[in-house]
């Protein structure tokens, strides 16, 4: 369904927003990314991360310990 | 990067130590990604972090907020913490830790940092008073002294002193 999906399960703060920030670069406007984590912080970091960079966080999903986020590129 | 009138911020980096080695990376690596212009000013002990080697220790003595595993501290009060060989320990119980919690290594945050364009700056005063070599360091680096930092820290949204 997203352009790309990036796996951060097992990644610790801040390593899920710089992942994928690296990934964002390599789409283009309009295109989706989905990021799976397994870090608690990373539902409010997502939300500011999406709120400075004006990329579009169209989902943010919590079921069984996993975090699923989905940005639409700016 | 982020389009947008990048906001700035300015970290003067003073600690070498492993704990303290975190703060800048983590918030100078996360503010890049952010789109922010971001610049770090290292000296005195901070300039450990910009060695090419890096090997940076964390240290409990002198420490009581650390953590000890294992109820160690209980073993080990105060002047336990100067054994010799206890450093050494404590940094690798440390870096096993941070792995198993999938927290970043420094030399992960800091190449992260310059990835994403941060700038890294050496005090020039200091690498003079501890006899650094600029080939100690790694490549990237810019030497400066206050007047430098001060002309970027005025003009910034958040500087911080760590």
């Amino acid at each position: 369904m997203a352009d790309q999906e990036l796996d951060a399960r097992g990644l610790n703060c801040p390593l899920p927003i710089l992942r994928a920030k690296k990934a964002l670069n390599g789409l283009t406007s309009g295109q989706t990314l989905k990021i799976i984590a397994t870090d608690p912080g990373s539902v409010k970091d997502f939300q500011a991360f999406a709120k400075q960079t004006g990329n579009q966080l169209m989902e943010s999903n919590e079921a069984g310990g996993e975090y699923t986020f989905v940005l639409k590129k700016a | 990067m982020a389009g947008k009138s990048s906001k700035k911020m300015a970290i003067i980096a003073t600690k070498g130590t492993l704990d303290w080695a975190y703060p800048p990376f983590i918030l100078g690596s996360t503010a890049a990604a952010l789109g922010f212009e971001v610049k770090i000013f290292f000296t005195f002990y901070g300039l450990q972090l910009l060695k090419k080697d890096l090997n940076l220790k964390i240290s409990p003595l002198g420490n009581p907020g650390m953590p000890m595993p294992m109820g160690m501290d209980k073993w080990f009060p105060v002047l336990g913490t100067a054994i010799p060989g206890m450093e050494a320990m404590m940094t690798m119980m440390m870096k096993s830790k941070m792995k198993a919690k999938g927290v970043a290594s420094i030399e992960e945050l800091r190449s992260l940092s310059l990835e994403a364009d941060v700038k890294m700056i050496a005090c020039q005063m200091t690498v003079d008073l501890f006899d650094f070599k600029q080939s100690d360091l790694i490549d990237g680096v810019e030497y400066a002294g206050a007047s430098m930092f001060l002309g970027f820290a005025g003009d910034t949204d958040i500087c911080l002193f760590m």
